[in-house]
C-alpha cells in the first residue's frame, strides 16, 4: 500500500471521479450479462474484480486522498464493488442453474436397463420347505434333531417294535449294506450285515429318546431311502420330516392339536385342520392316517361339481402322512418308562408336500437339479 | 381283500338304500383302509337272457372260423322265434346254454346291441364272453357256457349276479381277520350298530377218534390240526354260478368244485384249508419240520429244497405241503377233465405259527392267500368250523358224504387276557369316555370284559394283534371315532432354538445363494469307475466305499465318499439342457467306512441296550461327515450393456470356499495343493487349524493344520472324462471340521477415530513365493500399526525379470491415541518389508 501522500491534488485522480466510478461498474455489469458461461463468467470475473481490475485500482487510490475526500470517494467505490459482486453472484448461480439442468439432463439414463450380471442363486425348495416346518416347531420348543443316514438296523426297525419277522419290515423296500465294505469280516449267516440305509427318519427319534431325558420334544428332518424306482411320483432318495414328543401325560387330543397348529402355520388362514383316520403302524399304538384340508379349496369343492379342485380330486382332503401315540414298547426300548411316559409321532414327506404346496407336477424335477426349477424359489419358502 | 356288498349283505343287515361309498365311509372311519369302490355292471342294460343254442352252421371262406346260430331265447325276443346270432367263438356246442344279449341292451363299457350285418349274415344279439359282461377275465377267453339246468329266456343279468359294488380293503398287518367276509362283516355291523350273523357259528360234531389219523410232530409251529373226510364226490360236479361268481368278485379264478369250495370257505371264515385227494395220501397226516435239503414240489410246479426251520405236512412217503404256504403237487386235487377225478377228500383246517409260515413263505419268495392270513394271524377257534362249512357244502354241491370221523389234534392254550385300568383309553385319547363306554365297544369288538376300576379284558381269538393295553385303548378311541378327537397343544419346556451346527448349515446355504451359487441336492449313488475319471490314485482313501447289496442299478452300487460326482453329473445336465452359464452347490453327507468295524450285535428290543451296546452299533456305522461342494462353469459374471462377462475360474472356486469359511468364522489357509480331480497348477488345498480336543501336545502344540478339502480349475482330463464344459472349476471342503476350527464368540473390535496413514509397496519375489505367504510377513514386520493390507496388482514382465514377480500392496496405518506421523508409518513400513524380505526373498521394487 502506498503511504499517505502529505501534498496532494483530488482534482488530479482521475481514476476517483464519480463518473470513472460509474462507468467501471457498468462496464463489469455487462460484462457478467455478456458471458455466456461459467468459463466466459471466470474471464469476466477476473477483469472486473481481480487485483488488477479497474475498481480495485481505484479503490487502492484512496488512500492517496486528502482525508476530507477519503470518505466520499471510499464511499462511492465500496457501492460499485457491492454492486458488482452481486451481479457476479446472480450471473455465476444463474448460469450453473443452467448448466446443471443441460448437463444433468445429458446424464440421464435408462433404469430399466436390466443388471443381471451375477444371476442369483438359490436354496432347493426340499430344504427350504423342510426348514419352514423345523421353524415352526422351534418356535414352540422343539429341538431338531438329526442322526445317520447309514444306520443300523436296530435304531431303523427292531427299537421301533418292527422285529426281524415283522411283516413291516418286509414292506419296507430296504436298502441293505454289505458287509464287507463296511471294512467288518462277512456276516456269518444270511442276515446281512445288520446296516441299511435308513428307511425313514424314526432312527433318529429313537437316538433322541436313549439320549435325552424326558421331556423330550424333537423334531427330526432328513433325507430317507427305499428301493423305489425314479419316476413321476417316486424317487429313492427322499426327505421327511418326523416329530416325537415324550412327555407325562401326552394325549391323542394334543397330537390332533399339534397337528393343526401346523398345518395352520404352513398353510394359513381359517379352516385348516387335520383328520385321522385309524390305521396300523408297529412303532405307534393307536395309529392312525392323517388328512389335512384341502388348503385349495377348503373343503368346498365336495359335492360341488361347478367347482372341481384338482389339488385334492374334489375329495376335500389331502393325505399327509402317518402318525400315532408312541407304542410303550419303543419306549421301553428306549430305556423309557412307559407307566410313567406317553408320546406321540408323526411324520410325513417332504417332496409330497412340494408337490401339492407348490403344485410341482413331476417328482423328477425335484431330483434332477435344473436351476430353471430351483432359481425361482429363492432364499426362503 | 375285495368284498361284494351283496356278499356282506347277507351278514348284516344294512338298510337297502346304502350304497357301497357310504359302507366305504363307514368302515374308513373304523379303520379300513377301503381304497375304493368298484362299480360291476355299471351301465349294463338287458336283455341279457340264457339262451340255448338250436343250430350251428360253420361258415366258410373268412380268415376265421365264423359260426351261424340260432338260439332259443324264450320269449326274451317277444315272439319266442330262434334268434339268429353269428359269433367268432367255438368253445360250445348245440344244445348248450350259453348267455345272449339282444338288440337294445347296453353292455359295460357303453356298448350298445343293434342287430347288424356281419359276415354276409345278419346278427341279432351276441352270444357274449365274461370279459364282455365285465365279470373279469376267467382265462378263457370264450363264451360262457353255463349249467344245463338253467332255462332258456332266464333274465341273466340276475343270474350271474352281475350289478354289485365290490369294496376294495387294504388290510393293514394288525388286521388279519379283515382278510374274511367274517371279520370285515363284523366291522360293518358295529359301524352301524347293527347285529352279525357269524357265519363260523355252526353245528360241528365233537372230535373222535376215528377220524384220518394225524400225528402233530410240532406242537408250537401247528396248535391245531383239524382234519374231516368227505368220500363219493362226483368228479364232474362243477361249482355253481353263485359261487363262481362270489369268487371271481373276490378276485378268485374258479378252479374245480373241491378247490373252489375250500377257498369260498377261505375268504368267508379267514381260515386257510387245503383238500387233499385220499387216495393220494399215503397212511397218516403229519405236521413236523422239514429235514435240511428235504424236496418237495409245490402246487406250482416248482421244486423247492428246505430249510430245516420250514414246517411241513407229510405223509408215510415225505412232505406234501408246505404247512400253511402251499400244498404239495403229489396230493393235489384232480381236475374233473381228468380221467381219475378226485371222489374221495381229506379237508384240513390247521392253525400255524405266524413266524414260521412268515419266514417260510419269505424264504420261499412264495406269496399264497394261504400264507398272507397266516402271517398276520388267523383265529385258530375258526378251525372246525371252518371244516365244518366245508363238508357241508361238498356235500351239498358234489353229491358227497361226510364221514363220521373227527380228527382234532390240540394244543392246550388258555385265552389271553389283559389287565387295563378303566380309564387308559380316556388317558391315551385325552377324552373321558367313562367306563361303561370303554366296556361296551370292547365287547363290540368281541372281548370278554370284567372289573371295575381295573378291567380284565379276554379278547377273542381272532385278535391276536390285541396284546397290550395300548391296542384296547386304540379299539375303543377308533369305535368312539378319532374324528371326535378335540385338539389340544402340549406345552413342551423352553427350547433354545437351532443348534450353532445347524445354524452354520443353514448360514452355509444363504450364503452361497447369496453369491449366485443354486443348490443341487444328488442321489448319494456313484459307480467306482468315477473315481479313476476323478483322476483318484490306485492308494485314494477316497475309493474305499460303502456299498449296497441290492442297488438301484448296477453301475452305481456304492455309495459316495464325495459330493463331486454327483454334482458335476447335474453341472453337464444342465448344461446339455441349455444353461451354460452355472454355479451349483450342494451340502451332504458322505460315507466313508472305517478302518476296522464289527458287524453290529442283533440286539433286543424289549430293553434299553447298555451305552457299551449303543457305542458298539455306531461303531459299525461307516463315519458320515458333512461336506459342502460347489462347481462352476461358464461365465461367472454375465456379458451385458456394461461390457464383456467374465468366466468362472479357480479363484470363484476359491472363493467360494472363503465363503463358506466365513459364515463357519473359522481361519482358511488357502495354499497351493495339487489332488487328482484338479488342474495341477490351479489347484488350492483348504485348511484349517484345529485345536486338540485333549489339551497341549508332547511338543508344546496346542493343535495341528488340516486339509478339508481343494479347489480350483479341474483337471483337462477329468473334464473330458466326464465331459463337462472346458474349465469347469470346483470346490468340496469338509463341513464338519471346518466348524470344529470356529474361532467362536467374536471380540468386537476398536475402532480409532485419529487419520489413515497409507503407504504403498511393491515388492518383487520369485514367482513361486505364494502371495500369502507374502502377505502374513508383511503384517507380521508392520506390527500392531497396521489396520490392514491389501494386494492391488500382481505384475509379471521384462522389467520384473524372468522368474519373478510384483506384488503391490497398500497398507494403512493408524493408531489408537494419536495421528501417525510420517515417519511413524514409514518406519512400520519399512519393518513390513525387511520381514517379508528376510522371509521370502522379496526385494522392494525400484529400491
Amino acid at each position: 500500500m502506498s503511504a499517505p501522500n502529505k501534498s496532494y491534488d483530488p482534482v488530479e485522480v482521475e481514476a476517483l471521479k464519480p463518473e470513472e466510478i460509474e462507468r467501471m461498474r457498468d462496464e463489469a455489469l455487462a460484462a457478467f450479462v455478456a458471458a455466456s458461461d461459467l468459463d466466459r463468467l471466470q474471464e469476466a470475473k477476473t477483469a472486473h474484480t481481480g487485483t488488477a481490475s479497474p475498481l480495485a485500482l481505484a479503490n487502492r487510490e484512496i488512500g492517496a486522498l486528502p482525508p476530507q475526500a477519503k470518505a466520499e470517494a471510499g464511499k462511492r467505490v465500496g457501492m460499485a464493488r457491492g454492486a458488482v459482486n452481486k451481479a457476479l453472484a446472480a450471473r455465476q448461480s444463474e448460469l450453473e442453474a443452467e448448466r446443471d439442468a443441460r448437463v444433468l439432463v445429458e446424464e440421464a439414463v435408462d433404469v430399466s436397463l436390466p443388471h443381471d450380471r451375477v444371476p442369483a442363486g438359490a436354496r432347493h425348495p426340499l430344504t427350504t420347505l423342510s426348514e419352514r416346518i423345523e421353524d415352526i416347531f422351534v418356535a414352540m420348543g422343539y429341538a431338531v434333531a438329526e442322526g445317520p443316514e447309514v444306520e443300523a438296523e436296530w435304531f431303523n426297525f427292531d427299537a421301533l417294535n418292527i422285529g426281524p419277522d415283522h411283516p413291516a419290515r418286509g414292506e419296507q423296500d430296504t436298502f441293505f449294506v454289505d458287509a464287507a465294505s463296511l471294512g467288518a469280516p462277512a456276516a456269518k449267516d444270511a442276515d446281512g450285515s445288520g446296516v441299511v440305509l435308513r428307511t425313514h427318519t424314526s432312527p433318529v427319534q429313537i437316538r433322541s429318546l436313549i439320549d435325552r431325558e424326558p421331556p423330550v420334544y424333537v423334531i427330526c428332518p432328513g433325507r430317507v431311502y427305499r428301493t423305489d424306482e425314479l419316476d413321476a411320483t417316486h424317487t429313492p432318495v427322499f426327505h421327511q420330516v418326523e416329530l416325537l414328543a415324550v412327555d407325562e401325560g401326552l394325549t391323542m387330543a394334543d397330537l390332533k392339536g399339534t397337528l393343526d397348529h401346523m398345518v395352520q402355520a404352513l398353510f394359513g388362514g381359517e379352516g385348516m385342520k387335520t383328520r385321522l383316520r385309524p390305521n396300523f403302524f408297529p412303532f405307534t399304538e393307536p395309529s392312525a392316517e392323517m388328512d389335512m384340508v384341502c388348503y385349495v379349496c377348503r373343503g368346498e369343492s365336495v359335492g360341488n361339481p361347478d367347482r372341481p379342485c384338482r389339488t385334492c380330486s374334489s375329495e376335500g382332503w389331502i393325505e399327509l402322512g402317518g402318525c400315532g401315540m408312541v407304542n410303550p414298547k419303543v419306549l421301553a426300548a428306549c430305556g423309557v418308562d412307559p407307566e410313567k411316559y406317553s408320546g406321540f409321532a408323526f411324520g410325513f414327506g417332504i417332496e409330497r408336500m412340494l408337490m401339492f404346496r407348490h403344485n410341482v407336477e413331476d417328482m423328477r424335477d425335484m431330483v434332477e437339479g435344473d436351476v430353471r426349477f430351483t432359481r425361482p424359489f429363492g432364499m426362503e419358502i | 381283500m375285495r368284498v361284494p356288498l351283496s356278499w356282506l349283505r347277507e351278514y348284516v343287515d344294512l338298510p337297502a338304500t346304502e350304497t357301497g361309498r357310504d359302507v366305504q365311509a363307514k368302515l374308513i372311519a373304523a379303520g379300513l383302509e377301503v381304497e375304493s369302490v368298484e362299480q360291476l355292471g355299471a351301465g349294463l342294460k338287458g336283455p341279457l337272457v340264457v339262451g340255448k343254442v338250436l343250430t350251428i352252421e360253420e361258415l366258410e371262406g373268412f380268415k376265421k372260423p365264423i359260426r351261424f346260430c340260432t338260439v332259443d331265447v324264450g320269449s326274451a325276443n317277444g315272439t319266442g322265434e330262434p334268434q339268429e346270432i353269428v359269433c367268432g367263438a367255438r368253445n360250445f356246442a348245440v344244445g348248450d346254454k350259453v348267455v345272449v344279449v339282444l338288440p337294445g341292451a347296453v353292455l359295460p363299457g357303453d356298448f350298445a346291441i343293434a342287430a347288424r350285418k356281419t359276415y354276409g349274415k345278419t346278427s341279432h344279439g351276441m352270444i357274449c364272453s365274461g370279459d364282455e359282461l365285465g365279470m373279469g377275465d376267467d382265462g378263457s377267453g370264450g363264451i360262457i357256457v353255463l349249467p344245463p339246468e338253467h332255462e332258456a329266456g332266464t333274465d341273466a343279468i340276475e343270474l350271474l349276479e352281475l350289478v354289485d359294488e365290490v369294496l376294495d380293503i387294504a388290510v393293514t398287518p394288525d388286521r388279519g381277520y379283515c382278510l374274511s367276509m367274517r371279520g370285515v362283516a363284523r366291522e360293518t355291523a358295529t359301524a352301524y350298530g347293527l347285529p352279525l350273523r357269524d357265519p363260523a357259528l355252526l353245528d360241528v360234531p365233537a372230535p373222535n377218534s376215528f377220524g384220518y389219523p394225524v400225528r402233530v410232530g410240532d406242537p408250537a409251529g401247528c396248535d391245531r390240526f383239524t382234519a374231516r373226510t368227505v368220500t363219493g364226490l362226483r368228479p364232474d360236479a362243477r361249482s355253481p354260478i353263485w359261487l363262481q361268481r362270489r369268487l371271481q368278485k373276490a378276485g378268485m379264478r374258479p378252479i374245480s368244485l373241491a378247490v373252489d369250495i375250500t377257498n369260498y370257505v377261505m375268504l368267508e371264515l379267514g381260515q386257510p384249508l387245503h383238500a387233499y385227494d385220499r387216495s393220494r395220501v399215503q397212511g397218516t397226516i403229519g405236521v413236523r419240520r422239514a429235514e435240511q435239503g428235504e424236496k418237495i414240489t409245490t402246487l406250482d410246479g416248482a421244486q423247492r429244497v428246505l430249510d430245516a426251520e420250514d414246517l411241513v405236512i407229510t405223509d408215510d412217503r415225505g412232505a406234501i405241503g408246505l404247512a400253511g404256504v402251499m400244498g404239495g403237487a403229489n396230493t393235489e386235487i384232480a381236475d374233473h377233465d381228468e380221467e381219475q377225478g378226485t371222489t374221495d377228500v381229506v379237508i384240513e383246517a390247521a392253525h400255524f405259527d405266524a413266524v414260521s409260515v412268515a419266514r417260510t413263505a419269505r424264504r420261499h419268495k412264495l406269496s399264497s392267500e394261504a400264507a398272507k392270513r397266516f402271517e398276520r394271524g388267523v383265529d385258530p377257534q375258526a378251525a372246525s368250523a371252518a371244516a365244518q362249512r366245508t363238508v357241508d357244502l361238498l356235500v351239498l354241491l358234489a353229491g358227497g358224504t361226510a364221514e363220521a370221523g373227527v380228527t382234532e389234534v390240540i394244543a392246550p392254550s388258555a385265552p389271553r387276557t389283559i389287565a387295563m385300568p378303566a380309564d387308559h383309553p380316556d388317558k391315551v385319547a385325552g377324552v373321558a369316555y367313562g367306563r361303561e363306554t370303554v366296556v361296551r365297544r370292547l365287547q363290540e369288538v368281541g372281548c370278554d370284559v370284567y372289573g371295575q376300576d381295573s378291567l380284565t379284558v379276554t379278547v377273542p381269538s381272532w385278535r391276536p394283534d390285541l396284546a397290550e393295553i395300548n391296542d384296547l385303548a386304540e379299539e375303543v378311541i377308533r369305535l368312539e371315532g378319532y374324528e371326535n378327537l378335540p385338539s389340544t397343544l402340549p406345552k413342551p419346556p423352553a427350547g433354545r432354538g437351532l443348534t450353532e451346527r445347524q445354524r452354520l448349515h443353514r448360514r452355509v446355504g444363504r450364503a452361497l445363494a447369496g453369491a449366485g451359487f443354486v443348490e443341487a441336492p444328488n442321489y448319494p449313488f456313484v459307480g467306482e469307475q468315477v473315481f479313476d475319471q476323478l483322476g483318484l490314485e490306485k492308494d485314494d482313501p477316497n475309493r474305499r466305499v460303502v456299498k449296497l447289496v441290492n442297488p438301484l442299478s448296477d453301475e452305481e452300487p456304492a455309495l459316495r465318499t464325495t459330493l463331486l460326482p454327483g454334482l458335476l453329473a447335474t453341472l453337464r445336465r444342465n448344461d446339455g439342457r441349455g444353461s451354460h452359464d452355472l454355479a451349483l452347490f450342494e451340502t451332504g453327507l458322505v460315507f466313508h467306512p472305517r478302518d476296522e468295524a464289527a458287524l453290529p450285535a442283533r440286539l433286543p428290543a424289549a430293553r434299553r441296550p447298555t451305552d457299551e451296546q449303543i457305542a458298539a452299533l455306531d461303531q459299525a456305522l461307516p463315519e458320515q461327515p458333512r461336506h459342502v461342494a460347489a462347481v462352476l462353469a461358464g461365465a461367472r459374471e454375465q456379458a451385458g450393456w456394461w461390457g464383456k462377462g467374465r468366466q468362472g475360474d479357480w479363484a470363484d472356486a476359491v472363493e467360494a470356499a472363503r465363503t463358506v469359511a466365513r459364515e463357519a468364522g473359522a481361519e482358511l489357509i488357502v495354499q497351493q495343493g495339487q489332488y487328482g480331480p484338479w488342474h495341477p497348477g490351479r489347484c488350492a488345498e483348504l485348511c484349517v487349524f484345529v485345536e486338540y480336543a485333549d489339551g497341549v501336545a508332547a511338543d508344546g502344540s496346542e493343535g495341528e493344520i488340516v486339509v478339508i478339502g481343494h479347489a480350483g480349475e479341474l483337471h483337462p482330463r477329468v473334464i473330458k472324462a466326464l465331459g463337462l464344459p472346458a474349465r469347469s472349476c470346483a470346490m468340496e471342503l469338509n463341513l464338519d471340521v471346518l466348524a470344529e476350527a470356529a474361532e467362536g464368540t467374536l471380540r468386537a473390535p476398536r475402532i480409532s477415530t485419529f487419520p489413515v496413514a497409507t503407504q504403498d509397496v511393491a515388492l518383487v519375489v520369485d514367482e513361486d513365493v505364494p502371495a500369502a505367504v507374502v502377505e502374513a510377513f508383511l503384517r507380521d514386520g508392520a506390527g500392531e500399526l497396521l489396520e490392514d493390507i491389501r494386494l492391488f496388482d500382481v505384475f509379471t514382465g521384462e522389467q520384473i525379470g524372468e522368474g519373478k514377480k510384483s506384488l503391490a500392496y497398500a497398507l494403512r496405518f493408524r493408531a489408537a491415541d494419536r495421528t501417525l506421523t510420517v515417519d511413524e508409518a514409514s518406519a512400520a513400513r519399512d519393518a513390513a518389508v525387511a520381514r517379508a524380505a528376510e522371509v521370502t526373498g522379496a526385494v522392494l521394487r525400484g529400491a
